[in-house]
């Protein structure tokens, strides 16, 4: 007797852009006296730097590898854990050290103490687009929800902060919900999508199913899964 | 004020260099002087399909760098007086044409001819989006399929961004003009049927030509399809899509839709 294999549903994977508030700390040298006076702080407010990302901050007093390493681990000692380090190429870095990063902003010291709770995302008005959208096109708008009064294009996108509306063939790929927006969602007249994704989860058109083509559809994000269904 | 028209697709083999031919022979034919322009350098065809091919001493290129002059390249058609052909140039590539050559020589023609028709190559790099640049109309090649109508498409899209005209804030009029179509397989559902190619282009239809064995003979024998075939299906439609652009109204002879048993024997043949 023959077990008939049932499809295993495909898991969800998802990926997406974030950012988050860290604390720098900017060494100098003599080492030693550095970390003397981080002794000495801490000794004043223990348990400050306990569960907080650090990122070593090395623009301003590049250091050499073996110093380099020396200093996380001492830090690790001190149970400040280091997530990566800021003004030094990859390639400088030794085994073993976190990863190099780069692009880091100033913030107020204010945002550090506080514990940030997830922010709102900050909301635009939406973006009407009255021209078929061609094949090539991107259309990007992350402030807020995108409506396009005609058809999307095999081979164009539309990239929004909220929800896509077509009305009008989609034809192209919907890329909703990009700012951290898992509440919003595609709408479409005519479903021929190449691919949808909300906030992160997506589905390419070989995984929705095919009863689906060319009638007007939506697709929102239920239980951490990409629902595409129907609307007439 | 003379027209610039661009012929384009984006696909290559769609009948662009054909449609050029063709077109330019039947608006020359009515009377309007007319210049063809081959804007495909280092693959040029446009000579070929214009019976030109031993008559080319200079080039587009030459013109551009100033190694001759415009009325020494121009090739002026044997059949037709009012119709010339600048030829492309063959050794180059298209990295000999510069956007400030391409604007004086198209300068210069404008001022000599009523229509400067450019033929673009295929693809969207630099010698189609100079075909393009400096375009008052164009038309936009598709075969009934789906590649060329991804393409044809993509074209659109570059026609709204990358012209002249677009950078100005106008429109740029566009035209499709179907190629190659077989109503048989549109209605096996082997290719797309014309109403289905419009959905998608959401452009004004400017004619269908079938296919054709005639387009072939016409282009080895170095003589436009509207010049040779005049009398053909593939003929008529193109000379009635140059009417379209001088800007009569002409209804479609074409027929698209299925003629049933009594239509095929009082109706119209269709290719």
């Amino acid at each position: 007797m023959t077990a008939a294999l049932a499809a295993a549903p495909r898991p969800a994977f998802r990926f997406r852009g974030r950012s988050f508030l860290a604390l720098s700390l900017a060494p100098t040298l003599p080492l030693d006296g550095w970390l003397a006076e981080l002794d000495a702080w801490t000794a004043r407010s223990p348990g400050f730097f306990s569960n907080r990302p650090v990122i070593l901050d090395c623009s301003t007093t590049p250091l050499d590898k073996s110093t380099l390493s020396r200093l996380v681990s001492e830090l690790a000692a001190r149970a400040i854990r280091i997530m990566a380090v800021e003004g030094l190429e990859a390639g400088s870095l030794p085994v073993g050290v976190p990863p190099a990063i780069a692009g880091g902003r100033d913030a107020s010291s204010a945002e550090i103490a506080r514990r940030s709770e997830s922010r709102a995302p900050v909301r635009g008005g939406a973006l009407y687009v009255e021209e078929p959208v061609r094949s090539g096109q991107s259309i990007l708008h992350p402030a807020g929800d995108v409506v396009v009064l005609g058809s999307v294009a095999s081979g164009a996108e539309i990239v929004a902060g909220g929800s896509i509306h077509v009305y009008g063939a989609l034809r192209g790929r919907a890329i909703a919900g990009v700012a951290g927006e898992p509440g919003a969602r595609i709408l479409c007249r005519r479903f021929q999508a190449e691919l949808l994704a909300i906030d992160g989860l997506y589905k390419a058109a070989d995984d929705i199913d095919p009863a689906l083509l060319d009638r007007p559809v939506q697709a929102r994000v239920g239980d951490d899964v990409l629902l595409v269904t129907a609307t007439d | 004020m003379a027209k610039v028209l661009v012929v384009t697709s984006g696909k290559g083999g769609v009948g662009k260099t054909t449609s050029t031919a063709a077109l330019g022979a039947a608006l020359a034919q009515s009377g309007q002087n007319v210049a063809v322009v081959d804007f495909d350098v280092g693959l040029r065809n446009l000579d070929l399909v214009m019976g030109a091919e031993r008559r080319v001493v200079y080039d587009f290129v030459n013109v551009i760098q100033g190694e001759a002059k415009l009325a020494q390249a121009l090739i002026r058609d044997k059949r037709i007086d009012t119709l010339h052909l600048l030829p492309a140039s063959q050794t180059r590539d298209k990295d000999a044409l510069t956007p400030e050559g391409v604007a004086r020589v198209l300068d210069e023609l404008r001022e000599r001819f009523d229509w400067v028709i450019c033929d673009s190559p295929a693809g969207i790099e630099r010698g189609a989006t100079l075909a393009m640049r400096h375009a008052d109309v164009a038309v936009v090649v598709t075969n009934p399929e789906v590649s060329s109508v991804r393409d044809s498409d993509r074209i659109i899209g570059l026609l709204d961004s990358k012209t002249a005209r677009a950078e100005r804030g106008e429109r740029m009029e566009k035209h499709l003009l179907l190629t190659r179509y077989d109503r048989a397989r549109a209605e096996r559902g082997e290719m797309l049927k014309v109403d289905d190619v419009l959905e998608i282009l959401s452009i004004p239809l400017l004619g269908i030509v079938p296919e054709s064995q005639d387009v072939l003979r016409a282009s080895n024998l170095g003589q436009p399809v509207t010049v040779c075939a005049a009398a053909t299906p593939a003929g008529r439609a193109y000379a009635e899509a140059a009417r379209r652009l001088s800007g009569e109204a002409v209804p479609l002879s074409f027929s698209a839709e299925r003629t049933g048993f009594l239509g095929k024997l009082f109706g119209r043949r269709a290719a």
